[in-house]
């Protein structure tokens, strides 16, 4: 198409950033900080767990700040902008020390790479130290494949799963190809698809509470196209689906449970059943 | 399941029409239907990555190109048409342009207008406004003239009728036209035409849309897959175009991409079966062709998004329809949900700037941000980042001036206040962590019901120990 292009060039207006090129990753670093997020720190812990565990496994030493909170992106969503700016500025002041920073939730690290720009879009400074973040921002699936280089030997029993990736990962950062590709080196896991894979399971943050009609019907769908996948379980890397995907399935009253993607593959690679 | 809660104070807002919506089984599997099959349609005529992204690109370049010479590219096209001898109106208002069209009517002592589908036409209520003046018009697009049939409005700004199945068609046209009633889609469509054709030949005034006004040489191009578009603008004496400003490009090369990104995009059609390219008049040696063309601009909000660099972008439109067709809420609510002329995603974005966010003030919040919208829009609009931004715009105080038409509709020192609570938690880490202890230790106390989400959820409980306390005990070393 580039010879269409020939002077397309605009002036004064905005035009769509230029396609992101390949990430390019660096050699397994020995340290890096766990950023654990809000959604996992309170309601899925041992995921948080399971995930410093699979890259101490890798021969990483994981610094986990105790100084770190949210990132940010509720209020971000919601319009308020000062009030994301005040605790995204927390973050980044805590994350400033140029070590590589593993997040176990797409969103979540999409904020790091992809959202700060515009929280901060006002301070030519801060971006400086907002695109070093982002550039060593990595998802914890995404850091296991590319970085880590995992090569695992699954010592699990034969199972059958079902993926949900969130949107935001999914469309910002690919990360359901980088969790397929991992499941994929699993010899004993299938993961099968589902119906309408790649729709929103209706989290959307605030979304789910201000429109609960809507987002009720859709999480009422996702649950039953997991369900009727054929998998017996689904693993998610999102905290913040995986709550809405577990609270809607308990209220439904139905046995089919989501988990931390960080708990099922911890618990295939060390042969350790969790509680 | 889940209770729902009445919501009776809400018919009037989109959450609860939605309510309305979801309700009605039929209207949601007519919808997930016909989308599930848009989105086909459409992936299949994309079957190449690579040329797909490369030409949303370039389409996205031209239109912001158009764009940042807009005023320019108006007054050529302006230039160019009156030369080619077309009439140009400019309307700032809706009420405008309906008092230009039914003056131009009125000149004619016009008394029956068919009309091909027309957006623009729409958002000014040309219909009722005419009919109040005793001029009957009839829509001739099959899916307009089903709706107008049944005193509905568009759930879709390219499948009006959408929102109905053939049963409901051949129920419609037996109750309305008594004809006999069947399902034959064929059958349907002939009822339909036989009726529209006698009307062509008897209108005094044709109306239609715009899909690109072509600035360089004064050419209004119009694209339909039915035939009534090219009559509605031959068959009459009289033609009017109404379109937005937005719908002026350059030149006709660049109208090349955009018709390839529109028609595969809304359709999944390589091409359209019609495209009409009206430059003008009847000229002396012509043997058919209307003997005065008009065109009316209609502006109706749009310089205020124009205005802002980030919000012009919603101006690229090219109005395909792919945002809705693959907007997950679109597909269960339908477009009358939405309240406005244009619903799903570019609804959500455009009709604050002509509307005003008071009468709109849940656009920006329905939607859960997937991007689902910005993935597939042929113009590449960060659909999702105008969202956000209208956010921004909606919570704003009186005294931080928002920048969209009557935004600070959802401004409450309530819920800002709690933000700033909010804020001061995840500020100030020890406070942070006393509230994980707090939570954690006392996590049997968490309340059972935490409003609209224990509707569709058991209330989540938080977990025995945080993660800020696992990681130490394991970490077992110094903070860094
Ligand atoms: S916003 Fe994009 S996808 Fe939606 S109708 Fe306009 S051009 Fe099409």
């Amino acid at each position: 198409m580039s010879e269409l292009f020939y002077d397309a060039a605009p002036n004064a207006t905005r035009v769509a950033p230029e396609r992101a090129k390949p990430r390019t990753y660096p050699a397994r670093p020995e340290e890096v900080t766990l950023f654990g997020t809000c959604v996992v720190d309170l309601f899925f812990p041992e995921a948080g767990l399971d995930a410093i565990r699979l890259l101490e496994r890798e021969g990483i030493r994981v610094h986990f700040p105790q100084e770190q909170a949210c990132c940010g992106q509720p209020a971000w969503t919601s319009g308020y902008v000062n009030e994301a700016r005040e605790v995204a500025r927390a973050q980044l002041n805590l994350l400033d020390n140029g070590l590589p920073v593993v997040v176990p939730s797409g969103s979540c690290a999409g904020m790091f790479r992809q959202h700060y720009r515009e929280v901060f879009a006002d301070e030519p400074d801060t971006l400086k130290r907002v695109d070093d973040l982002a550039e060593r921002t990595y998802e914890l699936t995404e850091f296991l494949l590319h970085v880590c280089k995992v090569d695992w030997q699954d010592l699990g029993q034969p199972t059958r799963i079902a993926l949900h990736t969130s949107c935001s990962a999914r469309r910002e950062m690919n990360t359901h190809l980088h969790a397929r590709e991992l499941l994929g080196k699993l010899a004993n896991v299938t993961r099968l698809d589902h119906d309408h894979e790649s729709e929103c399971c209706g989290f959307g943050g605030t979304f789910s509470v201000r429109m609960p009609e809507v987002s009720g019907a859709m999480v009422l769908d996702k649950t039953r196209s997991l369900r009727e996948s054929g998998a017996v379980e689904m693993v998610t890397a999102d905290g913040g689906c995986l709550l809405n995907i577990n609270g809607s399935l308990e209220k439904q009253h139905q046995a089919f449970r989501g988990r931390h993607l960080a708990s099922f593959l911890w618990e295939r690679v060390s042969g350790e059943a969790m509680s | 399941m889940s209770q729902r809660i009445p919501v009776t104070e809400l018919t009037d807002s989109f959450r609860g029409r939605a309510v309305g919506a979801l309700a009605d089984n039929q209207l949601r599997t007519n919808f997930r239907v016909a989308m599930d099959s848009l989105m086909k349609k459409r992936a299949d005529a994309f079957p190449d990555e690579e040329e797909r992204e490369g030409l949303r690109e370039l389409g996205n370049h031209i239109k912001a190109r158009a764009l940042s010479r807009l005023p320019d590219l108006l007054e050529q096209l302006e230039a160019k048409l009156t030369a080619n001898g077309v009439h140009v109106h400019w309307a700032e208002t809706t009420e405008d342009a309906n008092r230009i069209v039914h003056s131009i009517i009125e000149a004619q002592k016009g008394t029956q207008v068919v009309k091909g589908k027309s957006m623009v036409s729409e958002e000014m209520e040309m219909n009722d406004f005419l009919a109040e003046r005793n001029i009957e018009c009839l829509e001739s697009d099959m899916g307009e003239y089903i709706v107008q049939l049944d005193g509905e409005k568009p759930s879709h700004i390219i499948m009006p009728a959408i929102h109905k199945n053939r049963f409901q068609v051949a129920k419609l046209f037996h109750d309305k036209l008594g004809v006999d009633e069947t399902e034959d889609v064929n059958e349907l469509i002939q009822i339909g035409r036989r009726t529209l054709r006698q009307k062509f030949l008897e209108a005094d005034v044709g109306v239609s849309g715009v899909n690109f006004a072509i600035a360089e040489t004064g050419t209004l191009l119009l694209v339909e897959n039915e035939g009534n578009g090219r009559m509605s603008t031959t068959a009459p004496p009289v033609h009017i175009a109404v379109t937005g400003i937005e719908k002026v490009v350059e030149n006709l090369r660049d109208v090349v991409p955009l018709l390839s990104l529109l028609t595969r995009s809304a359709l999944g059609q390589p091409i359209t079966t019609y495209v009409n390219m009206i430059s003008g008049p009847r000229k002396a040696d012509e043997l058919d062709g209307p003997e005065e063309v008009h065109l009316v601009l209609l502006d109706n909000g749009r310089s205020g998004a124009f205005a802002d660099a980030q919000l012009r972008q919603t101006l690229n439109c090219i109005r395909c329809g792919a945002c809705m067709n693959h907007c997950p809420v679109y597909t269960r609510v339908g477009g009358h949900t939405y309240g406005e002329v244009y619903p799903g995603p570019i609804g959500k974005i455009i009709t604050p700037h002509m509307v005003g966010l008071h009468k709109v003030p849940d656009h920006p919040s329905a939607s859960s941000l997937c991007g689902a919208c910005g993935e597939v829009c042929p113009v590449k609009i960060p659909i999702p980042e105008m969202l956000q931004r209208l956010r921004q715009e909606n919570v704003k105080s009186p005294a931080e001036h928002p920048k969209v038409k009557d935004g600070g509709a959802k401004y409450s020192r309530k819920e800002r206040a709690l933000w700033r609570f909010w804020v001061t938690l995840n500020t100030s880490p020890g406070f942070y962590r006393l509230f994980l202890w707090a939570a954690t230790r006392f996590r049997k106390l968490a309340p059972k019901n935490v409003g609209p989400w224990t509707e569709n959820h058991t209330a989540p409980v938080p977990a025995r120990r945080s993660l800020h306390d696992l990681a130490k005990a394991h970490l077992n070393q110094g903070d860094r």
